[in-house]
């Protein structure tokens, strides 16, 4: 693994964070949200900021463009941008810095981004609030920012409405647009968290050249320690409004202090495969040519068809993980969501225990239901916020004839084993974390006592500690009840945690299938490399802080 | 987990509207007017000094005086005791509709919402209703029956139907994509049951509010009914009938419409304010917008 290793001693400090505090006034006992944190950012540096959700990174970088939220309040410290001491300007001279010594781009391009005005527009307009430039000027300098962005066909996109791009696309434009000034600090908010793997990539390292281009000061947050790896000089560890540590990324890499980095660490899944499973015994799920067709129909002509699914195939046993792993758009959530019959298959046999249900109605397919449970990604959305944990976990029980007592006691029985009190059963799902609401997730798929347990994305919405847990979690179910997962998942690392089999989905195709340890050790089609090798911070084995011992090999075995 | 365990359930939302101190000053006004103006209505009865359909020519047109609190009208009837009786028949129309309507308007949009293949049918069936205006369906009821309360509140109650379909199929078409919902499927939980138990309840607030919109402009559009002659029969009192009668003597006697005029202002005014509060306590998001 290369590290960064510039040193910044001699550049010029840009941003200077001295014992910032912010409280939310109006919330009795006026609590803190940031606790005295320092913060240097030196020409031409990248500065991580890293933490768990809730840690503060947010409002740090809000603070420096002056846009907290009415809610919050400064409430000591100081920050200078270049010498100037920022909280002291008032809010004409801070517009006035924006975007042209500080800009920021933010996680969801689509929503930063005006969408009823062409983007050549939007990049113009910067230069028309902040600059006197001529027209003709303007347009010229953003058509070259278009370029330095590497954005393809440049004409057409510079006339081009937001929607007509692609995520990745967007994003490019939201960083022409930061850098059309030249700030002397650029603010980067999760701006790839939204993005597939591959485009992460590319826009990494899409910042990394124009920061060494321009020489931009870069304050980078994320919760993601692979990106960390991959882009900081130097991290800074935040946990509940505090910096717990700070320092140069290798060294904090390799010999973490604070105990909070150790277990921040510590819960980076591996990427590396863990060790196969003995094969289980017959498949208690088939899949045998799935199809999903949308559009074909027509009145008059037949309209274009879209496969979201094309010839799906592969079987499960008892006690096993079976991985659907891709990027946006490949399938992999239309196949979880065939198999759960949640929507219909076009074609193809869906074999639950030796009974076909693709075909079945409704009515007929109510007693296969009990078999196949599933659980979401959103543990927000997933459960109803009316009803309490006990009601949402009963439910399912008191649909097939369970008497209500007896469920109530199994719920309270389950509640002990996913790791929540029993008096969970009587509170309402938005008094929990979204962690604890995963695992009540999780606990009312069992109480059906399924087969087969569908996960869509079910850690994905998680802080990494609170998705080792959940992870650990479906582990221990499966070994006690030998249930069946299909896990479907956009995270490598993640599936390489727990798949014992792997399906790379590109397209609504299956491109490779396998052992987990053959596909992500050794992928034999293109596109899994492709994947792989964009995994930010591969190289690294974080949990160990040390480099990979054998680094997985991106070339064809 | 959170510290403080408090309960919550489908009518929580609902209780926390209906608790006065929450509210803004103009809602509290608002709250107490109605209150004020429900009681006088209710108990006119008794309060009410004369039958408000006694003539008595001795005392025609008069103004303030001892027995008469607000005067007398072109018959010699009291106008205060027949603008508290015909309040109680103004009230009656407004929350008979604004019920039937939201009822039904809550069926219909359930089965609008949940049933594809019905959806498009019904739709355009409630586009069509919506074009029938209430005056002209009531002209034609009152000449169809007579005029009497029923084709009264058939004519207003018609046209403010589809409005409410809309409102619930809205909800429930952006509730049915919720993964709880989903899960539920996935639960075995019989289609019936997760209508009533899981989309329901969702509809619960923005009913509410559309219910005290409805109330106040059933209010309003009986007045003008009646003030048009296409109401209540005339010989019943009700504030647009009086408003109707008070017409001919509106130039030397002004009270005859400005006491039932005021007393009807008041009333929608503090329905409405009332309902703009449960709104913003329903969902603060309107609030912001609106600040």
């Amino acid at each position: 693994m290369r590290f960064k290793t510039g040193t910044f001693d001699a550049a010029e400090v840009v941003l200077t964070v001295r014992d910032l505090s912010v409280t939310l006034p109006e919330t009795p006992g006026n609590p803190a949200v940031l606790k005295s944190i320092d913060v240097t950012i030196r020409a031409g540096e990248t500065v991580c900021l890293v933490g768990e959700s809730g840690s503060g990174k947010s409002v740090t970088s809000l603070a420096v463009m002056g846009l907290l939220p009415q809610a919050l309040r400064v409430a000591g410290g100081s920050i200078h941008l270049q010498g100037r001491d920022l909280l002291a300007l008032s809010r004409a001279q801070m517009r006035d810095l924006r975007a042209a010594r500080v800009a920021m781009i933010f996680q969801e391009p689509m929503t930063a981004l005006n969408p009823v005005l062409r983007v050549g527009d939007q990049i113009m307009e910067v230069m028309e609030l902040h600059t006197q430039l001529s027209a003709a000027e303007r347009r010229r300098r953003a058509i070259a920012i278009m370029e330095q962005v590497h954005l393809p066909d440049v004409d057409r996109i510079f006339r081009s409405y937001p929607h007509q791009l692609s995520g990745g696309q967007r994003q490019r434009i939201m960083i022409a647009m930061a850098l059309v000034l030249e700030p002397a600090l650029l603010i980067a908010d999760e701006p790839t968290t939204a993005l597939d793997v591959t485009t992460q990539r590319q826009i990494l390292s899409l910042i990394d050249e124009l920061q060494q281009k321009h020489g931009t000061a870069v304050l980078f947050i994320t919760h993601d320690m692979g990106v960390v790896a991959e882009i900081a000089d130097t991290v800074y560890v935040m946990k509940q409004g505090e910096i717990v540590e700070h320092g140069a990324v290798e060294s904090l890499l390799r010999a973490p202090k604070a105990d909070y980095t150790q277990k921040l660490l510590r819960a980076v899944p591996s990427l590396a495969p863990r060790p196969a499973r003995a094969m289980g015994g017959d498949p208690v799920l088939r899949v045998e040519g799935l199809n999903k067709v949308y559009g074909g129909g027509g009145l008059f002509r037949k309209l274009p068809v879209a496969h979201a699914a094309k010839d799906v195939t592969f079987a499960l046993s008892r006690g096993r993980t079976l991985g659907i792993v891709g990027e946006s758009g490949s399938g992999k959530s239309t196949v979880a969501r065939c198999i759960m019959r949640l929507i219909e298959p076009s074609s193809g046999r869906i074999m639950l225990d030796g009974a076909d249900i693709a075909p079945l109605s409704r009515a007929a397919l109510r007693p296969h239901r009990r078999k196949l449970q599933v659980v979401f990604q959103d543990p927000m959305r997933s459960l109803n916020p009316r009803w309490t944990v006990g009601e949402s976990l009963i439910e399912g029980p008191l649909n097939y004839g369970t008497p209500r007592r007896e469920a109530m006691a199994e719920a309270a029985r389950l509640m002990g084993v996913v790791g929540l009190p029993e008096d969970a059963l009587r509170r309402y799902p938005h008094q929990f974390s979204g962690g604890q609401r995963q695992r009540i997730a999780i606990a009312r798929a069992v109480m059906m006592r399924p087969d087969v347990l569908v996960a869509d994305e079910a850690v994905s919405a998680l802080d990494v500690s609170v998705q080792a847990q959940v992870l650990d979690l479906l582990d221990q179910l499966q070994r006690d009840l030998g249930i069946a997962i299909v896990f479907i998942t956009h995270d490598l690392r993640v599936a390489a945690q727990i798949c014992d089999e792997v399906i790379v989905m590109q397209r609504g195709a299956v491109v490779e299938h396998g052992p987990a340890g053959q596909v992500l050790a050794a992928p034999a089609h293109p596109y899994t490399r492709a994947l792989i090798e964009a995994a930010p911070g591969r190289a690294w084995d974080f949990q160990n802080f040390r480099e990979m011992p054998e680094v997985i090999h991106a070339e064809p075995a | 987990m959170a510290p403080i365990p408090q309960p919550t359930s489908a009518m929580q939302p609902v209780l926390r509207a209906l608790r006065l101190p929450q509210f803004g000053l103009g809602a509290k006004l608002a709250a107490l007017i109605l209150a004020v103006i429900v009681l006088l209505t209710l108990l006119a009865g008794w309060i009410a000094p004369h039958d408000p359909l006694a003539m008595n020519p001795m005392v025609r047109l008069q103004g303030s005086q001892p027995g008469h609190p607000l005067g007398t009208d072109n018959f010699g009837r009291d106008i205060f005791s027949r603008v508290l009786i015909g309040g109680q028949l103004s009230l009656i129309i407004g929350i008979a509709t604004a019920v039937v309507a939201v009822t039904l308007g809550l069926v219909i949009g359930l089965v609008a919402g949940f049933f594809r293949t019905a959806d498009a049918i019904i739709m355009r069936a409630m586009d069509a209703l919506m074009a029938i205006p209430s005056i002209l369906l009531a002209i034609a009821l009152v000449a169809l029956n007579g005029p009497s309360v029923g084709s009264v509140i058939a004519a207003i109650t018609i046209p403010e139907i589809p409005r409410v379909v809309r409102l619930v199929r809205a909800v429930i078409l952006s509730a049915r994509e919720e993964p709880y919902v989903e899960a539920a499927i996935a639960l075995g939980t019989p289609m019936r049951k997760i209508l009533v138990r899981h989309l329901v309840p969702n509809t619960t607030a923005p009913l509410i509010v559309q219910g005290t919109y409805i109330l106040a402009s059933a209010i309003l559009t009986e007045a003008i009914l009646s003030f048009l002659g296409a109401g209540v029969s005339t010989e019943t009192p009700t504030w647009g009938n009086i408003m109707a009668e008070g017409r001919q003597f509106f130039r030397i006697k002004p009270e005859l419409i400005l006491y039932p005029g005021i007393a009807l202002s008041l009333c929608i005014l503090s329905i409405n304010l009332l309902g703009d509060a449960a709104r913003d306590m329903l969902d603060p998001r309107l609030k912001k917008r609106a600040g």
